[in-house]
């Protein structure tokens, strides 16, 4: 039986919805706290002074920081059941190439492209589908990137999913029309319920997006 | 040239082919260290092997490709257990992995900050860049190394990005001994090792190098 488990977070990040999922898969019973973004609590401030972002995982009181290092603790700690990393370590490094790869360009690239406009938004919206096709490509005919299973790499890019409706409508393009494995793939993820309740509703992150875009001064 | 064993497709001022090369030795593993010509022509291996990036470092066991220097040490103390590398506890191993990740996301482009700057280097580069070291210091406490009592996978990450700190004092004029004495103190501890102290280029070879780069990049 293990300690108490908190985690703090904000409902529309993909940082956070990683950890939700993993804490899903594992059937892990924690205490949700939302955080104010714009006015950070002392105990955001105290558990994460390096970088004073969310998510945060609070185990047995001692803070845990950085998305993929809170799955791969989960997947160590509770690993009695739903492995997320493969047991074979060349399996295990390619898993945490491609999770790191989603890390270095998905997060920048989407945000270029709500962000900016006519052809520095094109630039950012073929820089966002290359990166997809590079997936695309790893993904192969496999039901998910764990292979047979769902898997860490699965859960470090699904919580974008929820963010595609946001950049389409941003950026006037269809990501499906562009990638349709990889939303074959994203929809076959959400019939699990680990995910499907872990993202946010698209529709609720582009509103969230319009209000980012008003107080960012984008039109 | 044969495909088994232990390659590297390496460069000698890289710090990320050094993770590599420190790791290994540790580990007390024979390799291959190829060199590439990173600025001449890559190697059809070189383009194959990391067809995202191409960039070095790239490690070769038996053939099979593996890219990411923090991700090629993780695998190379999966691989060979002994000495271990990271810590026995989840908690432990959690902190490392946080605190490697820091250092991949700060240290080397607080480096550039000064290195590339044109003229005059600007204050807000180098106090971000012992703000970092200090924050450093931190995670260091009173531990002989960032891994505890023994030398281990953060002290890997973190030691080869010290070979391009003389560079970086040349040329931003001032001393990491003079304002981090804990962090510089970590440095010469980590360099009296011989799996370490055999991979480190010459601090005086990097900072020529770093002026190439320079000219190269139309700085000076």
């Amino acid at each position: 039986m293990e300690g108490g488990v908190v985690l703090l977070d904000f409902w529309a990040s993909m940082f956070g919805m990683r950890v939700r999922i993993a804490l899903a898969e594992k059937e892990i019973k924690y205490e949700y706290s939302e955080q104010d973004l714009r006015n950070k609590s002392d105990l955001l401030l105290q558990m994460n002074p390096v970088h004073k972002k969310i998510p945060v995982l609070i185990h047995n009181g001692k803070p845990i920081c950085e998305s993929l290092v809170q799955v791969q603790y989960i997947d160590e700690v509770w690993n009695d059941q739903a492995p997320l990393l493969p047991a074979d370590p060349y399996k295990r490094a390619t898993a945490r190439f491609w999770a790191d790869f989603v890390d270095k360009k998905m997060y920048d690239s989407g945000s270029r492209i709500w962000k900016t406009k006519g052809e520095e938004q094109e630039a950012a919206k073929k820089e966002f589908i290359e990166n997809l096709k590079l997936l695309e490509g790893e993904l192969g005919d496999n039901l998910y990137f764990g292979g047979e299973g769902f898997g860490y790499v699965d859960v470090a890019l699904v919580p974008f999913y929820c963010w595609f409706y946001a950049y389409e409508q941003c950026g006037n393009f269809s990501i499906e029309a562009e990638c349709p494995k990889l939303i074959a793939w994203a929809k076959r993820c959400m019939q699990k319920e680990s995910v499907a309740k872990s993202l946010a509703d698209p529709e609720k992150v582009y509103e969230f997006l319009l209000q980012l875009k008003k107080a960012y001064g984008i039109e | 040239m044969s495909m088994a064993g232990l390659v590297i497709l390496d460069c000698w001022v890289s710090p990320f082919c050094m993770r590599v090369k420190i790791a290994l030795n540790e580990k007390g593993l024979q390799y291959e260290a190829r060199p590439e010509d990173l600025f001449g022509g890559k190697s059809d291996l070189l383009l194959n092997s990391n067809p995202i990036y191409k960039k070095v470092p790239v490690f070769l066991h038996d053939g099979k490709p593996l890219c990411e220097s923090s991700i090629i040490v993780a695998y190379i103390d999966e691989t060979w257990s002994s000495p271990p590398l990271h810590p026995p506890c989840s908690y432990g191993r959690a902190q490392a992995r946080f605190w490697a990740d820091y250092i991949d996301k700060k240290v080397f482009d607080a480096c550039g900050n000064i290195w590339r700057s044109k003229g005059e280097v600007p204050v807000e580069a180098k106090t971000e860049f012992i703000e970092i070291l200090k924050q450093l210091e931190g995670a260091l406490g009173d531990k002989e190394y960032f891994n505890g009592a023994t030398f281990g996978f953060v002290d890997i990450v973190a030691i080869p990005l010290t070979s391009w700190f003389f560079a970086v004092e040349k040329i931003g004029g001032f001393s990491v001994a003079a304002e981090c004495p804990k962090f510089s103190s970590w440095m010469k501890r980590c360099l009296q090792r011989e799996s370490v102290a055999k991979v480190m280029p010459d601090p005086e070879k990097v900072y020529e190098s770093v002026l190439m780069f320079r000219k190269m990049q139309g700085i000076d």
